[in-house]
């Protein structure tokens, strides 16, 4: 059967692309406008050229909260997928622990992050908080406020639990998907637990396993909320990652000039990351 | 309705940039008009890009060589330019 082509389906597209352009791509601009300026308000700029770019270049706040940030998205992916792929697999597919089980997995995503953030501030505190009440009283020395070890693991084990849901569902889905007949077939050559799952599952899940891996690459690189709500950067800097920085450097600071020459750097270097995931994965699809 | 874009602090250095790209994704458009399909091809990457796929690499790497010469080099970017048109010139021949 020949193809219908109609053009005026474009016209379909018009409301995505006036969004698109207000929401992204005038802010876009309008943040590469400021980037090569400097400014004191009302709408008074003067020419700075490349010299916020130079600034940032040589800057080692910059970098040192670069490498903390890519610190912290590799532990998180290194935890959350494998993680996520095993708790999915352990989930049930039938009866009604189902949608027990999506329910529970489901509620730490709907949680604000800014409520993420106060619950696990409270949870770690020593004198009431209870996780950091019960380990320093089992012996643990445990403060999160004055010691960048604590924070860390504080702001991980926080990402993880509000995050490693969105893994295990999307896992989940692409499991479900799978037909029996690939189990039985399975099972009558006699493949192992380890064959099923390398073979069969693993494949299954690849593509909606590469959505996991971006968004939580992208979320995790551009945290800004829970580890603002929970240490606000800090002991010192240990916890300041680009894009509370960046939140410095732009409202408390005032210097949009060096935020915006900033924010362009994070967004290329995201962008670059993004698309180096999603050509690795895809291609690796491709080839099988 | 007065439509004041102040606020976005417009300069000719930066309008220009932006009306470069602009033309860039016109001219992609125009050429996809002639040559519908994108070209697809498989490059030394050895994995397929279509024409698209090229300029966006083509840009992002201009945009790293560039800050790549202002944290290296220094801040006369027209070296960096022309190496950027050499780079896009590459992507686009082999990639």
């Amino acid at each position: 059967m020949d193809k219908t082509w109609n053009n005026k389906a474009w016209f379909l597209v018009l409301p995505v692309l006036v969004l698109v352009a207000f929401t992204a791509v005038i802010p876009l601009m309008t943040v590469v406008n400021y980037s090569v300026q400097d400014t004191f308000g009302n709408n008074v700029f003067t020419w700075a050229g490349t010299e916020w770019f130079e600034e940032l270049l040589s800057s080692s706040r910059f970098w040192e909260a670069m490498v903390r940030n890519l610190i912290f998205s590799f532990i998180i992916l290194a935890i959350e997928v494998p993680l996520g792929i095993f708790i999915a697999l352990n989930m049930p597919k039938k009866g009604w622990g189902v949608p027990v089980c999506l329910v529970l997995m489901s509620l730490p995503l709907l949680i604000p992050w800014n409520v993420v953030g106060t619950i696990w501030q409270v949870f770690g505190r020593n004198d009431i908080g209870l996780l950091g009440y019960y380990l320093n009283a089992i012996g643990i020395d445990y403060n999160y406020v004055q010691d960048p070890f604590d924070a860390w693991v504080t702001i991980i084990i926080m990402d993880v639990w509000h995050w490693t849901s969105l893994v295990v569902l999307l896992c989940y889905a692409g499991l479900v998907s799978i037909p029996d007949a690939f189990y039985q077939a399975a099972k009558i050559d006699g493949a192992s637990r380890w064959a099923v799952f390398r073979y069969i599952q693993l494949p299954k899940m690849q593509r909606v396993l590469l959505i996991a891996v971006l968004l939580r690459f992208m979320d995790s690189f551009m945290i800004y909320t829970e580890p603002f709500v929970v240490t606000g950067g800090g002991p010192g800097n240990s916890t300041t990652f680009l894009s509370i920085d960046l939140v410095k450097t732009a409202l408390g600071q005032f210097d949009l000039g060096p935020a915006a020459a900033m924010s362009l750097v994070y967004f290329l270097i995201i962008l670059l990351l993004s698309w180096v995931f999603y050509t690795v994965m895809t291609n690796y699809d491709a080839e099988r | 309705m007065n439509l004041d874009l102040s606020w976005m602090a417009w300069t000719w250095p930066t309008a220009a940039f932006f009306a470069t790209i602009l033309l860039l994704l016109c001219g992609m458009a125009a050429w996809e008009y002639a040559s519908p399909g994108g070209n697809p091809r498989v490059g030394i990457l050895r994995f397929e890009t279509t024409r698209g796929d090229r300029l966006f690499l083509s840009l992002l790497g201009s945009a790293f060589i560039h800050l790549a010469w202002l944290g290296l080099v220094g801040s006369n970017l027209w070296w960096a330019l022309a190496l950027s048109v050499v780079y896009a010139i590459g992507v686009f021949r082999y990639v």
